[in-house]
């Protein structure tokens, strides 16, 4: 039995919460994505049960919740992702700049190229790091001066210009994690993502480079919308200006229980279920 | 108690078991020294039981054209031509299809289709080679490779690879289309192989950034994945070098070199296969032949070797972690 009061552990977050730039969540902006009654199928079985939230436009939007509640599963419905897995099903709307990109006549190429991700384990090609980064363009056609110079730039917003820019030729599996982190988020902003996803971007990364990747995050922020699944808790409180918990019902399908700004999530939750979970009372 | 009462503790047994260890390494050891020992003495019989031919015609053998036995003319130029040529094309025409099929199967294919054509691609390889030969002289080489070699006559006959009149059932170009379809199941099912294991990560990468699925195989899965795709090739060609019943049955046996792939040709495997019985008598026709034999086996040798060092050039760009 834990002695501390669920009140006195949230103040965990507290320092957390200090170092997030909240004005974020006050001003108020366009809402970038909706999900509006969001059911996904692996097979029979409903991995996601009628999930609506909005995601507003140039913020940080966390999901959290335990592990196998669908985060992942509805991050990958964000971009269609979700449907490269054999028998699947998607039930619902994800609308994008109020266009459905579940509409038969979307393009899921061009929904790709608009929403783009960021994989939980850094997934860099066996190629040099310029061609990582220039992979995207290319297939847009972008060639020489032009393309060098968003190769560039790319990898300056990704904060790993100054420690690659003397071995572009060298292969990105060369680098460190983090660096091959950093390298997978210069490819994704290479093409001018409106959205980026972030499955557990920092899951098999060390503190030092977490925190770099939680930096680039914050820079990003007033240029994209971000959506981030993190199982780290204290990230999502450092980082995000929005957050989405989730959980499983009964019938172990993933629901949005509670979805605010990340200061009331963390401090002033309205459902039980967020409170356990926050607190660590959860199961 | 005695040292003889103790070796017969069961701890010392279980000791005695682990000493297996000892015999257990000495005879893998044995195996694999058996293979290499293997691949000498054949090399080492070819060289010694060719000495006659080598001896008495030096290179003739291999740059002569002129094979007539009875006056002890031993020239294998037009069936080494024709043995790299058959092979070649086989392969030629089995890569883009092999590659197909493997990307089919592994990337584009439902679970179900995947498997069940999948399984019928491997029973091709199971397929007994005299069967190939039997439906390739009856059915495969009038109904299908005479058209082709017609096709082709009509429109790249200016070349002298595609020249000459048109063999209504044995043809070079019936025997690489027959060796084509052997070695079909290997390049398809080893590529397969090699698309499946490489990481879902990778191609959710090109995906995620926008790539369909045509750029994703092209650019990212081949790229990945080619030094598996060769060592695919490197079994199939290994295949078609050595394959001799089908060919033999195909390929007419003629024993003039001509260049065109539409005409009746010969293989070194099957001059060896045809001609063995008749050679006992001679001396000089049993070593000609064992050079040939000889000769196949270095050709196969370094075409083995110059692969392998494409594979490791290919595999060294990817960390190990990464190799399929």
């Amino acid at each position: 039995m834990l002695a501390t009061k669920p009140s006195e552990r949230l103040s965990m977050f507290t320092r957390a919460l200090e170092n997030n730039p909240q004005e974020n969540v006050t001003t108020t902006t366009n809402i970038k994505m909706r999900v509006q009654n969001l059911n996904f199928y692996y097979g029979t079985f409903r991995a996601i049960a009628d999930v609506t939230m909005d995601i507003p436009e140039n913020r940080i939007t966390a999901i959290i919740g335990s592990s196998g509640c669908g985060k992942s599963t509805l991050l990958r419905t964000l971009n269609r992702m979700g449907e490269l897995v054999a028998h699947t099903r998607t039930q619902g709307t994800v609308l994008l700049d109020g266009e459905n990109i579940y509409d038969r006549n979307m393009d899921v190429v061009l929904v790709r190229r608009r929403v783009g991700m960021v994989f939980q384990r850094p997934n860099p090609f066996p190629k040099p790091i310029f061609d990582n980064v220039a992979y995207g363009p290319r297939l847009l056609g972008v060639r020489g001066q032009e393309l060098e110079q968003i190769v560039e730039q790319s990898l300056r917003d990704a904060a790993l210009w100054d420690e690659v820019k003397d071995k572009l030729h060298e292969s990105g599996l060369a680098l460190s994690g983090g660096q091959q982190q950093r390298l997978c988020v210069a490819r994704a902003i290479a093409i001018k993502p409106e959205v980026i996803l972030m499955d557990e971007p920092c899951a098999a990364l060390d503190p030092i480079a977490t925190y770099k990747i939680e930096e680039l995050m914050l820079t990003l922020r007033s240029a994209y919308t971000i959506v981030i699944v993190t199982h780290n808790m204290q990230q999502a409180a450092r980082v995000s200006d929005f957050t989405a918990f989730m959980n499983m019902n009964p019938q172990r399908a993933g629901v949005l229980v509670e979805f605010g700004p990340t200061k009331q999530i963390f401090t002033n939750p309205t459902k039980p279920e967020t409170e356990d979970y926050i607190t660590g009372r959860f199961g | 108690m005695t040292l003889a009462t103790r070796t017969f503790s069961p701890k010392e047994f279980k000791r005695r078991l682990r000493h297996g260890d000892v015999i257990f390494d000495a005879l893998t050891l044995t195996a694999a020294a058996l293979v290499l020992l293997t691949v000498l003495a054949i090399g080492l019989q070819l060289w010694q039981q060719s000495q006659f031919t080598r001896e008495a015609f030096a290179w003739n053998l291999v740059f002569s054209a002129d094979w007539n036995p009875s006056a002890e003319k031993f020239g294998a130029l037009p069936f080494i031509y024709g043995t790299l040529q058959t092979s070649l094309v086989a392969l030629l025409i089995a890569l883009p299809l092999g590659l197909g099929i493997a990307i089919f199967l592994a990337e584009l294919a439902s679970a179900w289709v995947s498997r069940t054509l999948g399984f019928l691609v491997e029973l091709l390889a199971a397929v007994p080679s005299v069967v190939y030969g039997l439906w390739g002289v009856y059915v495969f080489a009038p109904t299908f490779v005479k058209p082709t070699g017609e096709f082709l006559q009509t429109f790249v006959g200016f070349l002298p690879l595609f020249s000459g009149s048109v063999s209504p059932q044995y043809s070079r170009l019936a025997a690489s289309m027959i060796l084509a379809l052997m070695i079909l199941p290997t390049i398809s099912a080893v590529s397969r192989d090699v698309f499946q294991a490489i990481p879902r990560a990778q191609r959710e990468a090109a995906l995620a950034l926008g790539a369909t699925r045509w750029e994703t195989i092209w650019q990212v899965l081949i790229p990945y994945g080619l030094s598996g795709i060769l060592g695919a090739v490197i079994l199939g060609l290994g295949r078609a070098l050595g394959e001799t019943m089908a060919v033999t049955m195909v390929i007419g046996n003629n024993y003039n070199l001509v260049a065109s792939l539409l005409e009746p040709g010969s293989t070194m495997s099957a001059v060896i296969a045809g001609q063995f019985g008749e050679a006992a008598s001679s001396d000089a026709f049993r070593s000609a032949l064992i050079e040939m034999g000889l000769i196949l086996f270095v050709i196969t040798l370094i075409l083995n070797m110059f692969a392998r060092l494409l594979v490791w050039r290919v595999a060294r760009r990817v960390p190990t972690e990464l190799r399929v």
